[in-house]
């Protein structure tokens, strides 16, 4: 089959190397869902900061790093490509749609919070540290994604 | 400002999940409905990749940049993990996105993205402020 996109074979090992260059730059476990605490924290008023009670520095350079994504996603859709691709389908560009984006946003937002982790903190940082917690929290949100988008199908 | 580096990693990582589409929809449509293997081997080779790296790292004893021994510690587990992970599951599989993929959206120019990213911020703080009366 076709495909436009980079194949995998260069995409994963490039996004695990990721693991090492974060280890050894920064002594840092590479995982992006905490960089939501910093943002909350960045927007929680002065006097009640201290309420929230986590360290605000420990996370500020994955605000920095996911403000690079967006950057990047910028630079490969409107200047390293021909034609702009879409990555959200029609009907998410509507009122019921954001609404509905919204509140898949909470569920990532509490989820990854709750779990300590997400994709890149337990699926890939997690799994190469063979960490047995890491596994179960990812099995855990790829069987429910698995489901939920069946359930969805059905129904829908 | 010594985090503009992690800035520029990451311009570096949104290029890649940008070009393989790892910040699509559709692709993770895709990958929850079994149609395409592409995330499935993207996940897989990157976990690959990682493990060999870190043995690597472990095995020579190499420290970091600063010159102190690197902490390979794995996060400890709590019920949270597969609760949480059960619902951050329904998050990915609506919107279409984990939470790096949604700045790529954003930046991508598929602006619905931002009321993703909206929801996620108010998530994690629903959870910050509730996280003493949730089992863990």
């Amino acid at each position: 089959m076709h495909t436009t996109y980079w194949p995998w074979y260069i995409a994963g090992p490039l996004i695990g190397l990721f693991v090492p260059l974060l280890y050894i730059i920064g002594n840092k476990a590479f995982g992006l869902s905490s960089s939501f605490d910093h943002m909350c924290y960045i927007i929680t008023p002065k006097n009640r900061k201290a309420a929230l009670k986590f360290d605000a520095g420990q996370n500020a350079w994955k605000t920095f790093f996911v403000l690079g994504i967006a950057i990047g996603a910028l630079i490969t859709q409107f200047v390293l490509s021909d034609t702009p691709k879409p990555f959200l389908p029609e009907k998410y560009y509507s009122l019921p749609g954001f609404i509905f984006l919204f509140i898949g946003g909470l569920f990532i937002g509490f989820g990854t919070r709750y779990a300590n982790g997400c994709t890149s903190g337990h699926a890939i940082t997690g799994l190469s540290l063979l960490n047995p917690a890491s596994l179960y929290s990812t099995l855990a949100f790829f069987i429910s994604g698995a489901l939920f988008t069946w359930l969805l199908y059905f129904l829908f | 400002m010594k985090n503009i580096i992690y800035l520029i990693f990451g311009i570096f990582f949104g290029i890649i999940l940008t070009k393989s589409e790892v910040i699509s929809w559709f692709r993770i449509h895709n990958m929850f409905m079994f149609r395409e293997a592409h995330m499935y081997l993207v996940i897989g080779s990157a976990v690959v990749v990682g493990a060999v790296s870190v043995a690597i790292l472990k095995l020579l004893k190499i420290k970091s940049a600063s010159g102190e021994p690197i902490s390979f510690k794995g996060k400890a587990y709590n019920k949270g993990f597969i609760i949480g992970g059960i619902i951050f599951g329904i998050g990915w599989a609506i919107t279409g996105a984990c939470p790096g993929p949604i700045f790529g959206q954003i930046g991508a120019g598929a602006y619905p993205a931002i009321f993703t990213l909206a929801g996620a911020i108010v998530g994690a703080l629903l959870y910050q402020h509730n996280r003493a009366r949730l089992p863990h």
